[in-house]
């Protein structure tokens, strides 16, 4: 196929899947923030955390300093100055959908663009803070519609593959993100582990991933920080874990591979980040420290993009 | 020329239904009152749908430039197909051998039946187009040709498209729905079918391929992007032929040979259904500010290497100045009467004709040569005094670029209205393809129609619709 076609799908998915991972944060730091104070934590911002794990905090100072629930959902949600916000994820994701139409199946095309027409309409009413579940609401279940219809409606070819790649490219980040920033909660201190506010910290991880029930499902216990992060980076069985991510994207790469008859530095990259998570266990990453190990991971993540970028899409 | 009462395409002159129609008038008499009212809701939101799914959009609107569709079909017999047909055939042939004589010999010329100055000063003259001999002698290879009525007897052409005609997408789509609305009308009788149209296009593309190309050859769509109010047609049509819908930065040249960047690599490409105008197909020839063409795509052409369709350089053959030569071109090519009649032009450039064209404004309608879509023209009978004074210092400004013709009482069709059935001043484009292997016409074309009462404006950027337009089987 044409790389520009490969290279509108493969964005258009990483800007779907970004604009619902953008709604997940939003949601946790609104449930988090209207909980009583001391259930919370003194101090803590939700907003600022939020701002800080969708990204974007130079640009967020530059247009409105202090943070506010009112400036961080305006900024996360619709703001212009802010490329990732969702509207401008839907804008994006859109205008590389109509320039592969034809690649796309008409139930994936109607979603996108209701989509973004219901966006514009909330952009326009300006919304409050108390409207904003229904309005998360609208972009995850805009996103899982469109997941869904590719699922269920793309012939299973180079498009599909490569609309995948960029879903799991994204889905990846934005989990490693998540960690990351919490990454500090989930150590052991000395203060009890256990309480009030670390428990609903861990909840908000797990939350912000659609992870919380499946925790439960998993290891039939109360929630402990290492096997939060164990389930976030290495169960499979978990859809949006890394080892899950990474399954996926080296099988897919597998696809196009035997498809095209050739394979390269993509190939190769992500069998052996997908090896590393397989024969890893959550005990040797504390050691060698959480936050380092994601940073780790981050890095090769974006590397993988390039190398797919580098080898099809240009 | 023509009798100045209007001929209606289903009652005549006279009010007595015509054979073609009889079917169909019986059936709407007949048909219970709301059954019209409800079906042309159901189109209106098929074409929503299908608008939601395929039509064009503003950049920044969402709200579909939906071109009004009419549920009254506009329907020819056998015998009147038969005979616009030969002359539609006749027509492009003709056209394809003037402008591979332009090129080459120049015999129309020398032979004086077309002012050299025409050609040369033309601005869609190519003169890096001359002296090329294509593998193929076909030059256009899709024609549009615009043809209107006054009676029951001739077809008048009023435009040759030969650059990048469109609507056909349109004519496919009315079909579609008519048949999803309409079944029990539809099959009523034997109206040949269209949908052969893009096999025939990607038969006729092919046909065109260079020698050099493997037995398959690799077509694409060349469009100008998104942004291009035709891009609905260019992707439908790309779609429908299984072919790459590619823009100018897809397509790179290397040693003469024009690729396309897959995938799984540079992949080669054999023949450019181009929608791009001329001027931006490469900037190293023509202009060198297009950011859409393909620098060397001119070169690897005039190698042999690739073809485009339609050639570059084929609207010096359909401006409205060389349209008034056309019955001469006919004649001088095909040794043969023209089938079809051009309308009675008037071109200003010559004395005779511009005063008597300034004298007798409120009674032509004025058009620039090179203009298109309903731009740029004056409707006399319809125009104020003052927009006449306006226009007549235009054309003494740069009396060449202007031609004038009688205004036509066009024929008319019913359209389905608040108040009913209602007569409308309706045209009809049908597409001829021609390939190495001859002349492909499927039976119909676009009729458009002037939506309001009295307009002879079709265009759809003036507020037009379309029908659909049935071919009865003979």
């Amino acid at each position: 196929m044409l790389s520009r076609d490969a290279d509108s799908l493969y964005w258009l998915s990483r800007y779907v899947e970004r604009a619902e991972n953008t709604a997940r944060i939003l949601d946790v730091a609104y449930r988090m923030a209207s909980m009583p104070i001391s259930y919370n934590g003194v101090e803590t911002n939700e907003w600022e955390s939020a701002l800080i794990t969708a990204g974007g905090v130079d640009q967020f100072r530059a247009v409105y300093g202090e943070s506010t629930p009112e400036s961080v959902i305006e900024f996360l949600a619709f703001s212009e100055a802010n490329p990732s916000s969702i509207q401008n994820c839907f804008d994006t994701a859109r205008q590389n959908a109509r320039s592969v139409r034809s690649a796309l199946t008409s139930e994936m095309w109607e979603a996108i663009n209701s989509a973004w027409l219901d966006l514009r309409r909330y952009k326009a009413r300006k919304i409050k803070v108390e409207d904003l579940p229904r309005f998360l609401n609208l972009v995850k279940e805009a996103s899982l519609r469109y997941d869904g219809s590719a699922m269920r409606t793309m012939l299973r070819n180079d498009a599909y593959w490569f609309s995948r790649l960029g879903l799991y490219i994204e889905r990846a980040d934005n989990t490693a993100r998540v960690l990351d920033v919490k990454y500090h909660v989930l150590l052991p201190q000395d203060a009890a582990v256990g309480g009030g506010i670390d428990y609903y910290q861990w909840a908000a991880i797990l939350r912000s991933v659609s992870a919380l029930v499946s925790y439960q499902w998993v290891y039939h216990q109360n929630l402990r920080p290492w096997l939060v992060a164990d389930l976030l980076i290495l169960r499979e069985e978990m859809p949006r874990s890394l080892a899950a991510c990474y399954a996926a994207l080296s099988r897919h790469l597998d696809d196009i591979s035997h498809r095209y008859g050739t394979s390269g530095a993509a190939q190769r990259q992500a069998r052996a980040t997908h090896a590393r998570l397989t024969n890893r266990n959550i005990e040797d990453i504390f050691q060698g420290g959480l936050h380092e190990f994601l940073q780790d991971f981050l890095a090769e993540n974006n590397r993988l993009g390039h190398a797919i970028t580098n080898q099809y899409l240009c | 020329m023509a009798p100045q009462a209007i001929f209606d395409e289903m009652s005549g002159h006279d009010g007595q239904s015509r054979d073609a129609y009889r079917v169909l008038q019986d059936w709407l008499k007949s048909a219970p009152p709301q059954l019209l009212e409800h079906r042309r809701e159901e189109a209106e939101l098929f074409f929503r749908r299908v608008g939601i799914t395929f039509a064009v959009y503003g950049n920044t609107e969402a709200e579909e430039r939906l071109i009004p569709f009419d549920i009254i079909p506009r329907i020819l017999s056998g015998q009147e197909w038969a005979r616009l047909a030969r002359g539609l055939e006749q027509r492009v042939k003709a056209l394809n051998m003037f402008l591979k004589d332009i090129y080459g010999a120049r015999d129309i010329l020398r032979a004086g039946i077309v002012p050299p100055e025409l050609v040369y000063l033309n601005p869609y003259y190519r003169p890096q187009m001359h002296g090329l001999s294509l593998n193929s002698d076909i030059y256009v290879q899709v024609a549009g040709i615009d043809i209107v009525r006054v009676d029951d007897q001739d077809f008048y052409v009023l435009e040759d498209n030969l650059r990048t005609p469109s609507g056909v997408s349109y004519m496919l789509e009315n079909r579609e729905v008519m048949m999803r609305l309409f079944p029990e009308l539809v099959g009523m009788q034997r109206i040949r079918p269209i949908e052969n149209y893009v096999d025939e296009l990607l038969g006729t593309l092919k046909s065109v391929a260079p020698a050099s190309s493997p037995w398959d050859p690799t077509v694409v769509l060349l469009t100008p992007g998104s942004l291009n109010s035709a891009y609905y047609e260019h992707s439908f049509l790309a779609d429908r032929m299984g072919v790459e819908l590619v823009e100018g930065r897809d397509l790179f040249v290397r040693d003469e040979m024009v690729y396309m960047r897959t995938t799984e690599g540079p992949k080669r490409v054999d023949v450019i259904y181009s929608r791009i105008d001329d001027d931006f197909l490469d900037p190293l020839v023509f202009r060198p500010d297009s950011a859409l063409g393909v620098p060397g795509l001119i070169a690897a052409y005039r190698a042999g290497n690739v073809a485009i369709a339609n050639a570059p350089g084929t609207g010096v053959a359909d401006d409205k100045a060389m349209y008034s030569y056309v019955p001469d071109i006919v004649r001088f090519y095909m040794g043969e009467e023209p089938i079809l009649k051009n309308v009675p032009t008037w071109r200003c450039r010559e004395q005779g004709a511009l005063s008597y064209v300034l004298d007798h404004l409120h009674e032509l309608v004025v058009k620039e040569v090179n203009g298109s879509g309903g731009y740029g023209m004056l409707v006399g009978p319809h125009a104020t005094a003052e927009a006449c004074e306006h226009f007549k210092a235009r054309i003494l400004a740069n009396p060449d670029n202007y031609i004038a013709q009688p205004t036509l009482a066009l024929s008319t069709s019913p359209i389905f209205t608040d108040k009913g059935l209602a007569p409308r001043h309706v045209d009809l484009r049908p597409f001829v393809l021609t390939g190495r292997d001859g002349v492909r016409l499927v039976p119909g074309g676009l009729t458009r129609v002037a939506l309001t009462e009295g307009s002879l404006v079709v265009n759809s950027s003036q507020g037009g619709g379309t029908k659909d337009t049935w071919v009865l089987s003979e």
